[in-house]
């Protein structure tokens, strides 16, 4: 039995404590925004808020969490993908298959949290996820543009 | 493609296939929140369907896994339609309702960067036939000659008499039509949708987590399994102990599915991956246990010198021709295994029953999915089905592989009914590729006093993708797809230098490794054979290796003509910055020419990859956007096997199971790209993958003017750079 907040609503979950976070989103909760990489952390595309910070959350057991505690998923990022990020990646066209991309994004949505204006070594730094079709440099572009400030809808 | 879009559009496939043929598609998708079908709207042929809202409806028989041919391909189809772009969306028929129709789409395979190149013409068609139909239709209405009609932004317009009408008023009436045998394509440069850098049409729901993946596919009743395999290459399943598993929470069976493998079903799939990390099980490990990357590496030098080969390119006469030569060169390098290692696990989901198998699944190759549902299943394939769903990456993993397909049929046979989602760990991932084989290569070459290549023997020796999975494309033993960029012509890569004397052929080895296509094939080791060797050689001949390459390439412009631009986008002419090395490579392969320029240093025993600029001439090209991303993107594939990327084999099976071992390239590592698209017209190259290759030459070679320091192995994590 886990009692999670998860974008803002507290729910009760049947559930083994030691599941890891993520398939609770992905098969309790119903949330699969946040996707299945590596199940180590190694490749981010998992990423979730924990209180605003990002976790990879294939290793976190739901006993580690409270209900005190905010999980934000990529669905809960906004309601209508208007996220400034959420904005610049559809500005930008980012994604190509797409798959580690909600990561990517909480990733970065995490980073401008705690610093807005961030330069190349601290997107290198914060940004650790793995992305196999190679969006890497449209990722900077985008989490720039978002820095910036609203960016315009898609225009071509 | 939203999942409410996608129901609404199969939903209404059954109505509008049924009303045209009587086809029997008697399949359900039930996702939750289907929207109503919309039975009104017409299919105008095979590719077109328009609403009477005018919306648009392209069918795409190639599988989008990211390289963005979902888009071109509707641009190509919307460009001849004359319809309004914002209208347009998206469908994939499925493969049983392209065998029920007499494969009315064509192949539905997704590789090899084919999706665009070898079906822009019937795509088109399909589109000029629809709209030729619809005019025809208007025509009619207004009892004037279609010749007195246009088509444009999805409005007919009777040109005399001003009338118009949009499309969704005339689909029904088109749809009755004969369609016309002969139509004409545009010339390209009449090109108003296709050519142009337009977004993709399936970015939105990528950014909300709302689109919905293999991995993510929630069916009613729907149970969930992981299966493992055993890892040992040639070995089998020998027991495993069920009871002490069998009690687990959420645990509904554990199975053994054929000679290899076990299964575990579950309520959810971390109860089955859970009770399969607990299930005790022993392995038949089989004959290849002596077998390592070492015993390998001694098999493939066996074939370096052997006499035994394939000859595919010869000019003259190399081997007298070095014989007799006052200054030889010759280097051996090598290429190790790569897994795909696609971010989405291996995955699919059956549902069988004994009249029926149904599999929905992550492809690039719906129809190879279908024959392997339907051997798995036993049922004649009008008795089975697929239905494609997004891919989180493909690469080459999931075309002509469909052991995951198998696998989901076998377990959904144990529990006729239900339908099971089966996904794979990354572990079983990594353990069960199809891996990008393994090659060494011996070049040999002549240098006269002026410092011209008077003779060059290239042997290959490795392994052969096609003897293991596609045997009927062997040539009386020889795999003719060894030789990727090193024919003498050919789409799939012709070799650019003109050489007076040259060999080249393969002393096939086979390792028990089984080998796949891994996106760039062997375009990639070729490429960074010679492209490496080459400039080995202007070195020798004390030649600047723009310059070197140049003569060689005097004959082929196309080739030469990518190579100066990268050349003076790196601004080879002017010195680069101390302690930065600059490299160059190019390469034609998949029926494109492409290059690339490096820029690179090293600092504290790091690479440090500044710049890259890169060509690509596909001839003609349909979104240019996507091209820059599919360029950019190559260079993160090439170079994670380049700089990082290797499959170790040990005691008969891989040792790298993750991506703590299995290194890829991450944000900190990309340098930055700069990608020129210098179509020359008249041809239809692809683009998905031809650029790799030259990544890893380009930037080897750029290490090599920094350092002095020439990599032969790959990759280059296993070199000292200090």
């Amino acid at each position: 039995m886990a009692k999670l907040n998860v974008n803002g609503t507290v729910r009760d979950i049947e559930v083994d404590p030691n599941t890891p976070l993520l398939w609770v989103l992905r098969e309790q909760v119903g949330l699969t925004g946040s996707k299945y990489g590596c199940g180590v952390a190694q490749c981010g595309a998992c990423t979730v808020h924990i209180d605003g910070n990002p976790v990879r959350s294939c290793v976190l057991p739901v006993s580690a969490l409270s209900a005190e505690q905010q999980i934000t998923t990529i669905e809960g990022l906004s309601s209508d993908g208007s996220h400034p990020l959420q904005q610049a990646w559809l500005k930008l066209d980012v994604p190509q298959c797409g798959y580690c991309q909600s990561g990517m994004i909480m990733a970065a949505a995490g980073l401008l949290k705690n610093n807005p204006k961030p330069t190349d070594a601290d997107i290198d730094a914060s940004i650790t996820n793995i992305c196999r079709c190679g969006t890497y440099n449209r990722v900077r572009e985008a989490i720039k543009l978002a820095a910036s400030g609203l960016p315009a809808k898609q225009s071509t | 493609m939203s999942i409410a879009t996608q129901v609404s559009r199969r939903s209404f496939l059954i109505g509008s296939a049924s009303a045209i043929g009587g086809l029997s598609l008697g399949f359900h998708v039930p996702f939750a929140g289907a929207a109503a079908p919309a039975k009104s709207a017409a299919e105008v042929n095979a590719w077109v369907v328009i609403q009477p809202d005018d919306q648009v409806i392209i069918r795409i028989a190639r599988s989008e896994m990211g390289q963005g041919t979902l888009t071109g391909l509707a641009q190509l189809v919307a460009e001849e339609l004359e319809c309004d772009w914002s209208k347009v969306t998206t469908e994939y028929p499925t493969p049983g309702q392209n065998l029920a129709r007499d494969r009315v789409w064509g192949n539905f395979s997704t590789g090899g960067s084919r999706g665009i190149r070898e079906s822009h013409d019937y795509v088109r068609k399909g589109g000029a036939t629809a709209r030729e139909m619809l005019i025809a239709a208007a025509a009619a209405e207004w009892k004037v000659p279609a010749s007195e009609c246009v088509a444009a932004n999805s409005v007919i317009t009777h040109q005399k008499s001003n009338r118009k009408v949009t499309f969704g008023k005339v689909a029904t009436a088109a749809a009755k039509l004969t369609p016309p045998k002969d139509v004409t394509l545009k010339d390209p440069k009449q090109w108003k949708i296709a050519g142009k850098p337009l977004p993709r049409l399936d970015t939105a729901d990528k950014l909300t987590g709302k689109q919905i993946y293999g991995t993510d596919l929630k069916l009613p009743g729907m149970l969930n399994a992981t299966v493992r395999a055993c890892p040992y290459f040639g070995g089998k399943l020998k027991s495993f102990d069920a009871a002490a598993v069998t009690k687990m929470p959420g645990v509904r069976k554990v199975m053994q599915i054929d000679d290899t493998t076990v299964a575990i079903v579950a309520d959810t799939w971390w109860q089955a991956k859970t009770a399969m990390d607990a299930l005790p099980i022993v392995w038949d490990e089989g004959p290849n246990t002596g077998v390592s990357s070492e015993s390998i590496a001694e098999m493939l030098k066996g074939g370096l010198d052997a006499k035994d080969a394939f000859v595919q390119t010869t000019v003259g006469d190399a081997p007298a021709a070095l014989a007799g030569a006052k200054k030889t060169i010759s280097a051996v390098y090598a290429f190790p295994y790569q897994n795909h290692a696609t971010m989405e696990p291996m995955n699919a989901t059956a549902r069988y029953t004994p009249q029926k198998c149904e599999v929905w699944v992550p492809t690039q190759n719906g129809e190879a999915s279908l024959a392997a549902a339907a051997e798995a299943a036993g049922l004649p394939v009008q008795q089975c089905e697929v239905y494609k769903l997004h891919l989180g990456g493909g690469f080459g993993r999931r075309g002509n592989f469909q052991d995951y397909v198998r696998q989901s049929v076998l377990i959904a046979k144990q529990m006729p009914g239900t339908p099971i989602k089966m996904i794979w760990t990354r572990e079983e991932d990594m353990l069960h590729g199809a891996y990008h084989p393994t090659t060494q290569c011996k070049l040999t070459a002549s240098l006269d006093d002026a410092g011209n290549v008077t003779a060059m023997h290239m042997r290959i020796s490795g392994q052969s993708i096609l003897a293991a999975v596609r045997p009927e494309g062997m040539q009386g033993g020889k795999d003719p797809a060894v030789f990727q960029g090193l024919n003498l012509t050919g789409d799939e890569g012709h070799i650019g230098y003109t050489i007076p004397n040259l060999l080249i052929d393969h002393a096939m080895r086979n390792p028990p490794v089984p080998p796949g296509f891994w996106r760039g094939v062997n375009l990639n080791q070729n490429a960074f054979y010679l492209e490496s060797f080459i400039e080995e050689l202007a070195h020798a001949a004390g030649v600047d290796p723009l310059v070197f390459r140049r003569k060689l390439l005097k004959n082929h412009p196309k080739h030469l003509a990518t190579l100066e631009t990268v050349a003076k986008g790196i601004g080879w002419d002017t010195p680069a910055p101390k302690g930065v090395g600059r490299g160059l490579a190019q390469i034609m392969g998949f029926g494109s020419y492409v290059a690339a320029a490096a820029e690179v240093s090293v600092e504290a025993g790091q690479l440090k990859i500044h710049r890259i600029v890169a060509a690509t001439d596909a001839g003609h090209v349909v979104n240019p956007a996507q091209v820059e991303r599919q360029v950019e993107g190559s260079f993160v594939y090439g170079l994670s096997a380049a700089l990082f990327g290797e499959c170790t084999m040990q005691g008969g099976r891989m040792v790298e199971d993750n991506f703590h071992t299995y290194q890829v390239m991450r944000m900190a590592e990309m340098p930055k790209v700069e990608t020129h698209i210098v179509p020359s017209g008249g041809f239809w190259g692809g683009v998905g993958e031809p650029t790799i290759a030259v990544a890893a030459p380009a930037v080897l070679n750029a290490l090599f003017a920094a350092t002095g320091k020439r990599i032969r192995t790959l990759p280059l994590k296993k070199h000292s750079l200090a």
